[in-house]
């Protein structure tokens, strides 16, 4: 891997990977990641329409575009791999789930209750001084309701790694038009 | 049809050994134990000539240097826990190296896995990184379709090792055998045809060039592409350079082999890529040990790089023209384009990199010196022992010299361990080459250091009837890594002194083992003591040349420094005189 440039600022992708749903299949890319050196800022991993398949989501910085192409292609080679598409902004819907423990006694629940509302969450659970906060969106969003409530007192929050969608008719088992890896380059495994 | 075929009834241990025979295995080498003893027995039955190892590293290397030298898949198999971790390095070494093998381990009964049972180990976790793929298998069911996918994946596309992991009870458990196994494999598709479009492209790329050079690796002599490479050169006379793993492949003597490139390459064959302006890579991976410090790395080149894993166009080097597919298909398809085409007339570059190779000649050893030079005692077994002869090196001072100083003229005579640099490759390397073409001789060239790695291989050698020859370059230190420490710092020779001037004595040590052995002290024993061992195929020898202590490796280019850097001796560097290019 070059990184020609060590100070250039890292940019976020999301990758779509199709895999089989094989026992190991996640240690295989997580470990992937680790010993390539590439950064993950979350993985997520759950079945699909199709019981074999699984899909993953991973949320990458990289540093150059040279970066990303040998992400996809490592991906590519790992025979269980059937499929990487690049989730590109704007031509895919991104969604995270947070759950958030707010501090909230009598005096602060309304308002907090009105925050919640604004950002469509729900509360999941109250306490006699603490409320559990459910909200699902894009990561602005998130963490805009974050920056909302922390002011009430966060006890603890839990949150997703990011699940996404292409938009459009076009599934990641088309040959995708959001592939990064020139046509030419397209071996999907060797 | 399901309903035609014929099942038979029998436990997952003789469906492993049915398995192998139809994927046409006739030798592996192993060690049995605990969890592996249920297939031990039905092999005891088979056509499969199992060959008993004296350690797994063995095994693995040996079956590495039976897949090299039989361009088949080698078999090792091993026991859990300790049996499958001493495979380890063999399948790092094959993994670097893209050498198909299939490892075949016991694992402890599938309800035991994750208690720290006696002799567990995640074997299948251990080897993620290190292998091409790799199986567990908790069902006699599984067997023949994880064995026939393992063999799939370790021989098509970039080779590799692949494991199979098969708990106890999957081999003691009946099922009921069905073949041929079909392979669930979707996400696997190799690509193997190159692109028309790239192909023309880098034709076009070529018709511009003025300084071109091919930059041959490994790949060329995975695909058999030697044949395709030298009716390339017929039709685009371009210089080449062969890297460590290429050895071989276009013959030394060919009026465009400008040597090997890299850290211990020749001047020729370095600054045939520092200054050229196309680089036409195949199977080539642009490795560090090549490149010297990237960014000033052959700075005019234009890249065209073929490979059949996309992951290695673009890795180390941004590339021009990408094509993925078989090196040999990538030849024959340039060269059909190319003979319509006008190449420019490269002759003036040739012949200032013919100029080079007359002027910096590897450094061949110190002729005053009376002490033994290791550079003589290799060149003399290749001129004894000719080009036909298999060479299977270990890995040091030893290996560069055979790289420069042995006759590589054929494909598929040179064994070596490149990317992963293991020491304690040659010795159960050669056994494996030696299993799988007893007609051939089997020179193996090793290290003082090398050879007290897994020497005990000799043994199986000797019981198995394995008539390898072995030549001990012995200077009595870990030759490479002093090397470092009398350049680099300042000559203190922390731990690599072995003393084996004095203990272990080879000759004895060989005859221990059951060889023959043989030693050479001065230049006057040299040619005696090979035609010696090249009379004898009844048993294995060992062949011990003491040689001088302070042999140095030139030309070097320093870890991490640019090629343009290179010295052809210490403090000297090469007059490269190209102004006029």
């Amino acid at each position: 891997m070059s990184e020609n440039n060590p100070v250039a600022t890292p940019e976020v992708h999301t990758l779509s990977v199709l895999v089989q749903n094989n026992p190991g299949v996640l240690a295989r890319i997580a470990g992937l990641f680790a010993r390539r050196g590439f950064n993950i800022e979350s993985l997520t991993v759950g079945p699909t329409e199709r019981e074999d398949y699984s899909r993953m989501t991973v949320v990458a910085l990289v540093t150059s575009d040279a970066v990303l192409e040998q992400i996809i292609k490592q991906l590519n080679k790992l025979v269980e791999v059937i499929r990487v598409s690049e989730m590109e902004r704007g031509k895919a819907v991104r969604r995270e789930l947070i759950l958030v423990k707010v501090h909230a006694d009598a005096s602060t629940r309304t308002d907090i209750l009105a925050i919640v509302e604004t950002f469509r969450g729900h509360v999941v659970d109250v306490a006699a001084d603490s409320m559990t906060v459910e909200v699902t969106g894009k990561y602005g969003k998130i963490h805009a309701m974050l920056e909302l409530l922390s002011p009430y007192g966060i006890k603890e929050l839990v949150q997703s790694g990011q699940v996404a969608l292409a938009r459009g008719p076009r599934t990641i088992t088309d040959r995708s038009k959001f592939d990064r890896t020139p046509k030419s380059q397209r071996g999907t495994a060797s | 049809m399901a309903a035609d075929r014929k099942t038979t009834v029998m436990t997952g241990a003789q469906a492993v050994v049915r398995s192998l025979e139809n994927l046409g295995v006739e030798v592996a080498f192993g060690i049995p134990g605990g969890a592996v003893l249920p297939l031990y027995d039905p092999l005891f039955d088979s056509s499969i000539r199992h060959i008993l190892a004296r350690h797994e590293q063995g095994a693995a290397h040996a079956a590495e240097g039976y897949a090299v030298a039989t361009g088949r898949v080698g078999v090792c198999v091993a026991t859990s826990g300790p049996g499958a971790t001493n495979l380890v390095t063999g399948l790092g070494d094959a993994m670097m190296d893209s050498v198909p093998i299939v490892a075949i381990t016991g694992q402890v009964n599938s309800w035991a896995i994750g208690t720290d049972a006696f002799q567990e180990a995640d074997i299948r976790g251990i080897t993620f990184p290190i292998t091409k793929h790799n199986f567990l298998v908790r069902s006699a069911d599984d067997i023949p379709q994880a064995l026939t996918a393992a063999f799939h994946i370790a021989a098509t596309g970039r080779p590799g090792p692949v494991l199979v992991d098969i708990t106890k009870d999957a081999l003691t458990g009946s099922t009921a055998f069905d073949w041929p196994a079909e392979m669930d494999l979707p996400g696997y598709k190799p690509t193997t045809e190159p692109h028309v479009r790239q192909i023309r492209e880098a034709a076009a790329l070529i018709a511009e060039s003025h300084r071109p050079v091919l930059y041959a690796g490994g790949g060329v002599a995975k695909a058999h592409a030697s044949e395709a490479l030298a009716r390339l050169l017929d039709v685009a006379p371009m210089p080449v350079v062969t890297t460590l793993m290429a050895r071989g492949v276009l013959p030394d003597s060919h009026s465009l082999h400008m040597g090997m490139p890299g850290m211990h390459g020749s001047v020729s064959a370095v600054g045939a890529l520092q200054r050229s302006d196309l680089i036409v890579a195949v199977g080539a991976r642009f490795d560090d040990r090549v490149t010297g410090a990237l960014d000033s790395f052959a700075p005019d080149a234009r890249i065209i790089h073929c490979d059949i894993d996309p992951a290695e166009i673009g890795k180390n080097r941004a590339v021009d023209v990408p094509i993925v597919g078989d090196c040999r298909r990538m030849l024959e398809e340039l060269t059909g384009v190319l003979r319509d085409g006008d190449q420019p007339d490269w002759s003036e570059w040739v012949g200032y990199l013919d100029g080079l190779k007359t002027k910096y000649p590897t450094w061949a050893g110190d002729p005053e010196d009376d002490v033994l030079q290791p550079q003589e005692v290799i060149r003399r077994i290749g001129e004894i022992a000719g080009p036909e002869t298999i060479f299977v090196t270990g890995v040091g001072q030893h290996q560069m010299w055979s790289a420069h100083f042995l006759p590589h003229e054929k494909p598929g005579k040179w064994l070596t361990s490149g990317g992963a640099g293991t020491m304690g490759y040659c010795v159960p390397a050669a056994m494996g080459a030696k299993a799988g073409r007893p007609d051939q001789v089997v020179w193996g060239i090793d290290g003082d250091g090398c050879f007290q790695m897994t020497s005990q291989e000799l043994v199986t050698c000797a019981v198995n009837g394995i008539p390898v020859k072995i030549a001990i370059i012995n200077n009595s230190v870990l030759g490479m890594v002093r090397q470092w420490q009398k350049l680099f710092y300042g000559e203190r020779y922390s731990n690599t002194d072995l003393h084996s001037d004095r203990v272990p004595d080879f000759v004895k040590l060989a005859e221990a083992m059951g060889c023959v052995g043989l030693r050479a002290e001065t230049l006057d024993e040299v040619d005696g003591v090979i035609a010696q061992a090249m009379e004898i195929d009844d048993r294995p020898v060992v062949v011990e040349f003491v040689v001088a202590k302070d042999a140095m490796v030139w030309p070097m280019v320093a870890a991490g420094a640019s090629n343009d850097d290179i010295k052809i001796a210490r403090d000297m560097a090469p007059d490269w005189e190209d102004d006029d290019l």
